[in-house]
């Protein structure tokens, strides 16, 4: 028999191809999915005089620079943009790789894109040049964000040379309180274990609590692994994640569904295998949570107060503080629920699902907009199940703007910007300094979350609006 | 790719922790090629004023370091985007080693890709050689990636730790795609069986 090993264990050896004397091993690639920040990899590869090996295990869309005003490529003004998308159309047309376009309905977030399309699933490799591919984790794969040189490494071969990362293990045991959703349990996490917390590991996130979250629930957690440090976050596949999978355009059928389905009932970490590194939450201790600073470990639940540096003993980390601070015109002891925002953004990989937006729906309806606000579906057939079910119109009624697919104002790469000084309640996952425009200021948040900040224009505890109904 | 093999140069000391990549090259200039150059952008809204003027008391625009081609920072330097446009930026500029207590797993493995070698040093060792740097601007130190030793201002060597393959891809200025294809045969034997057991994928 042998020794227990975890999720990740058997996954990383069932793909291992050889190894090199330096304990680097080399990674069969299940999935490639590649985005319009591809351009210089692709040119690297031709450069190279090499080709793209596997296109059948690659796939493409294009989310960082298009328009959410339109879809069409003359809807992208800035030139310079509008090359990013023509590129990878050119690209992929020549490599034969699949590509969602703009005018497919299927385009939308690459890390929207693959689950929805039953690209991702359980015990696969899948890897993209982006950080947040983390995402795709929640399936029960190992998925990680690459550079460009590692992208076009993975084209020419579909293969990539890691060395093995440690094995974390994040527990969150029992229940969520009403109004605390997957956002507020992974920012509770990162608060806890820093933004370095998960350097050098993989992360499974385990426990009742993240077993009771639907696989849209699960991706919003795996997503902002890379925000606790973690280059991959990830949930073992169980009857939720099958069911999810079940007649997805990509996900096998009929026998070899079965045969799938025997394979991936064998990935769960086995009792008695060992973590190098464990951290339990309490479920019902979490709070909807908000960021305060300019890292994402600066969350803290809605009730307490903006931290004073002042009761840190050490200098260097009350500079850091005291600078965080100072880019979000914050003053210590403020309570957070005071905070007044100017505009909402809801969106992103994080948080763009259909569940997203029917939550923050609910607490929007019959309620309206003080302050500038927008949805930005994840994908375009997120939007058409939004408006097949009337969440647009409940948007639009409200006051949001309903823009099309993109990654839009998470880092504003297509011309969504935060103006400098505004703030914003994003969905989104990071609050650096700059991230949503120049001298912007981000505050994370949960959708739910979002929706209240935008009707009441501050930080606001969603849990207040809920018990008014 | 350029060998690394020694560097005796200027280092500076950048004193703030999760030095994130956002910082490091913003998002908005992502869409130019490589080989346009990015040394002007490197930390740009750090470094430059609304209207490009450099900005007063940035590192870089304190001389002596911006002449520096050793950067020493704190813990998880380069945390979040997955951005090689970090990497670049800073190797433009003139940057060849960075020093810190952590870094960002993706930029860590990115910077062997363009021979940026980062270092991780004890964070005691870390914050002394900075000190070091503050009190006399301009002093070096010295990186011999043969030994794996770093010798600071005060003349005290540390070890460092480095995989033994990227080391030999960092002397020698190649990069690892030639050594994948030498094994394709490999490659696809493993295709083959995993594709007999798992034909769905």
């Amino acid at each position: 028999m042998n020794a227990p090993a975890t999720l990740f264990d058997k996954i990383w050896s069932a793909h291992g191809i050889l190894s090199r004397p330096d304990g680097a091993t080399l990674l069969h690639i299940d999935r490639h999915l590649v985005h319009d920040g591809a351009s210089n990899a692709f040119r690297t590869l031709k450069e190279k005089g090499l080709t793209v090996r596997r296109p059948d295990r690659t796939f493409a869309t294009p989310d960082h620079y298009v328009s959410t005003l339109g879809r069409t490529l003359s809807s992208i003004n800035d030139p310079n943009r509008r090359g990013m998308v023509e590129d990878l159309e050119t690209h992929t047309r020549e490599s034969k790789v699949k590509m969602f376009g703009l005018s497919d309905k299927r385009q939308g977030i690459v890390h929207v894109v693959g689950p929805e399309q039953g690209l991702s699933q359980p015990g696969m490799i899948i890897v993209c040049g982006d950080s947040h591919t983390a995402t795709h984790g929640a399936m029960g794969a190992l998925a990680f964000g690459v550079g460009a040189s590692e992208v076009s490494h993975v084209l020419a071969t579909q293969t990539l040379w890691q060395r093995k990362p440690k094995n974390m293990r994040v527990t969150v045991d029992g229940t969520l309180a009403p109004g605390v959703v997957a956002k507020d349990v992974i920012l509770a996490i990162i608060a806890k274990i820093s933004a370095m917390g998960g350097t050098g590991h993989v992360i499974e996130y385990a426990g009742s609590a993240i077993r009771g979250l639907s696989v849209e629930g699960r991706l919003t957690v795996c997503n902002m692994s890379i925000e606790a440090g973690a280059r991959a976050g990830m949930v073992a596949p169980d009857d939720t994640t099958f069911e999810y999978l079940h007649g997805k355009p990509y996900a096998p059928k009929g026998a070899d569904w079965d045969k799938a389905l025997a394979l991936w009932s064998t990935l769960p970490t086995d009792d008695g295998a060992t973590f190098d590194r464990e951290v339990h939450l309490d479920a019902a201790e979490i709070a909807p949570m908000v960021t305060w600073g300019t890292s994402p470990e600066a969350a803290a639940p809605i009730t307490d107060r903006v931290p004073d540096p002042k009761d840190t003993a050490d200098a260097f980390r009350r500079d850091t503080m005291e600078r965080a601070l100072a880019y979000m015109d914050l003053k210590p002891g403020m309570p957070l629920s005071e905070i007044a925002v100017d505009r909402v953004f809801i969106g992103s990989c994080t948080n763009s699902r259909i569940e997203d937006l029917r939550a923050a729906a609910k607490v929007v309806k019959g309620r309206h907009t003080t302050i500038p606000a927008m949805v930005v579906p994840g994908s375009g057939l997120v939007k058409a199940q939004a408006e097949a079910e009337g969440l647009d119109a409940i948007f639009k009624t409200a006051g949001f703007e309903w823009r099309e697919a993109g990654c839009s104002m998470c880092v504003g790469m297509n011309g969504d910007l935060v103006a400098p000084g505004e703030r914003c309640a994003s969905t989104s996952n990071r609050n650096f300094v700059g991230r949503q425009g120049k001298g912007a200021r981000t505050h994370l948040v949960s959708p739910t979350m979002a929706a209240a900040a935008a009707v009441t224009g501050k930080l606001t505890d969603v849990r207040q609006l809920m018990a008014k109904g | 790719m350029e060998p690394f093999k020694h560097l005796d140069a200027v280092a500076a000391p950048m004193e703030a922790p999760n030095v994130d990549t956002d910082q490091i090259i913003p998002a908005r200039f992502l869409y130019r090629k490589r080989n346009e150059g990015w040394a002007h952008l490197l930390f740009h809204d750090l470094r430059f004023n609304d209207d490009k003027t450099p900005k007063d008391g940035f590192l870089l625009n304190t001389p002596p370091f911006g002449e520096a081609k050793i950067l020493v920072a704190d813990r998880n330097f380069a945390c979040g985007s997955s951005r090689e446009h970090a990497v670049w930026s800073l190797y433009d500029y003139g940057f060849r080693v960075v020093i810190a207590k952590s870094f960002g797993d993706i930029f860590f493995g990115n910077s062997f890709q363009n021979g940026l070698l980062p270092i991780v040093l004890p964070p005691e060792r870390v914050e002394a050689l900075r000190v070091a740097l503050a009190k006399e601007p301009g002093a070096h130190i010295v990186v011999d990636l043969e030994k794996q030793e770093v010798r600071g201002p005060d003349g005290k060597v540390d070890h460092f730790e480095i995989d033994p393959f990227r080391k030999e891809c960092l002397l020698a200025g190649t990069d690892d795609v030639t050594f994948t294809l030498s094994n394709l045969d490999r490659i696809a034997a493993f295709e083959k069986a995993y594709e007999q057991k798992l034909g769905w994928v």
